[in-house]
């Protein structure tokens, strides 16, 4: 397998996914994996805690080490420099890149300036491409990726890990439901490559009907700047919110994902129950990036 | 349009663009880059009355033959447009204009925080889908009123 660079999970063949997936499980298990010489450049114009740790983790275990921009405002992009000098900068000091970015574009845009591997860390409102690699690693683990019905619920609109969970899950035989306030509907460039991949799109305002159909209920946040003011903030947030009293109806076997962080949408009771798989999938982050960079690596090396 | 019109207008040599949708003749211009500085003669009738489009426009562009990668962009906005190059007085080749696979730096992509509006030097390019395009950074897709969004000359 040949691949340069994961931008968008769209990019991604079903194969790809299965073959990172299955080798995340062997390195899981204790398989040997490692990357000599090797130095993983991060990037991040946005705060981030998950993915830039658990990159630098996946880095260290391989036996590579990171290179880390460190904090925007203390760089020279507070200087003005654009994103195309500052990729080609760091693409001197490393093998490999991950990159995030507030605006929609710029890890595809980066390629065009950079020829070692580089990874959509989050691109805006856009893509997250190896959130999804462990959302599913995650799935798998607890129920397969085949005959699965998922609900995806809260910010569909600006949740990039959203888009691109639900564009890999056109790959498999999965059954989605979109659960979200009308204002935070499923962006329209999405929701055609839903259509494009087979998928069916539907989507809900309430989960309540849904519930007792859904093996995996993922949960995003729906934060406070997406609304005009606070009163419909507080509305909306809290009829989304997911407690043992919402949960009356589900299936049993129903697990709950999280990108994380979060930050009140799901009552912390629901943490000591079987349901809650959050942070075990933010665990799972760290096998799951390992495999990517092997992969990765291997087409450049 | 009549016989009697129609010999009032034909030029020497150059393309005449015909069944350009209605109101659209000036946007033509500016996607083609031509803004009458070039110096060449230029004829334009707006809003016509078409049969087969209600109204349309017309443009002729004297001692200009304009290349069908030039004149395929217009699809975005004029589809049904039909070119004309015309070589001492005959219309030598009639074609219609074909939609691209993808456009560079003619519109811009109407997304404010996609990476192509913050200075970054790239040229904004869309990919042609069967309705629309589609930015090939940030992926926004751009059905209706395409014109607006127009890349501005730099």
């Amino acid at each position: 397998m040949d691949r340069r660079h994961l931008i968008t999970t769209g990019e991604l063949s079903r194969a790809e996914i299965e073959a990172i997936l299955a080798r995340a499980t062997e390195i899981d298990e204790g398989a040997d994996a490692d990357i000599s010489d090797f130095l993983l450049g991060l990037l991040f114009f946005e705060p981030s805690t998950r993915t830039r740790l658990s990159f630098e983790a996946a880095a260290k275990r391989l036996g590579g080490d990171v290179v880390d921009l460190g904090a925007v405002e203390a760089s020279s992009v507070e200087k003005g420099e654009t994103l195309a000098d500052s990729v080609r900068v760091l693409e001197g000091y490393c093998d490999a890149m991950v990159l995030r970015h507030p605006r929609e574009g710029a890890a595809r845009m980066a390629t065009e300036f950079v020829n070692i591997p580089l990874i959509n860390g989050g691109d805006g409102a856009g893509h997250h491409p190896s959130q999804t690699l462990l959302d599913l690693y995650t799935i798998q683990k607890h129920h397969g990726l085949d005959g699965l019905t998922i609900g995806i619920l809260g910010d569909l609109k600006y949740g990039r890990t959203v888009h691109s969970l639900a564009t890999a899950l056109t790959k498999f035989d999965a059954d989605q439901h979109f659960i979200s306030p009308e204002s935070l509907r499923l962006p329209r460039d999405i929701r055609f490559d839903l259509h494009e991949g087979g998928a069916t799109v539907r989507e809900h305002t309430s989960m309540e009907a849904i519930l007792p159909l859904l093996d995996v209920l993922y949960v995003t946040r729906i934060q406070r700047e997406r609304f005009p003011d606070e009163n419909e903030y507080r509305s909306v947030a809290g009829q989304y919110r997911i407690d043992e009293a919402v949960l009356a109806d589900a299936s049993d076997d129903l697990i709950i994902l999280h990108p994380l962080p979060r930050v009140d949408e799901i009552d912390p009771a629901i943490d000591e129950t079987d349901r809650a798989k959050y942070f075990e999938q933010s665990h799972n982050g760290v096998p799951v990036r390992m495999a990517l960079l092997e992969l990765l690596m291997e087409g450049s090396r | 349009m009549t016989e009697h019109e129609l010999r009032v207008s034909k030029i020497e040599n150059g393309t005449v663009i015909d069944h350009v949708t209605g109101g659209q003749s000036l946007n033509v211009l500016s996607i083609l880059g031509i803004d009458g500085t070039e110096g060449s003669v230029l004829s334009i009738a707006m809003n016509v009355p078409s049969g087969r489009l209600g109204r349309k426009d017309i443009l002729k562009i004297e001692d200009r033959e304009l290349s069908q990668e030039e004149v395929d962009v217009l699809s975005l906005i004029a589809p049904e447009a039909t070119i004309n190059i015309v070589r001492d007085f005959e219309v030598i080749e009639k074609s219609r204009v074909e939609r691209p696979s993808h456009v560079r730096g003619i519109l811009s992509c109407p997304n404010h925080s996609c990476i192509t509006s913050s200075g970054e030097p790239v040229t904004p390019k869309f990919d042609v889908l069967p309705t629309g395009v589609r930015c090939a950074y940030c992926g926004t897709i751009l059905r209706e009123n395409l014109a607006e969004h127009l890349a501005k000359p730099s």
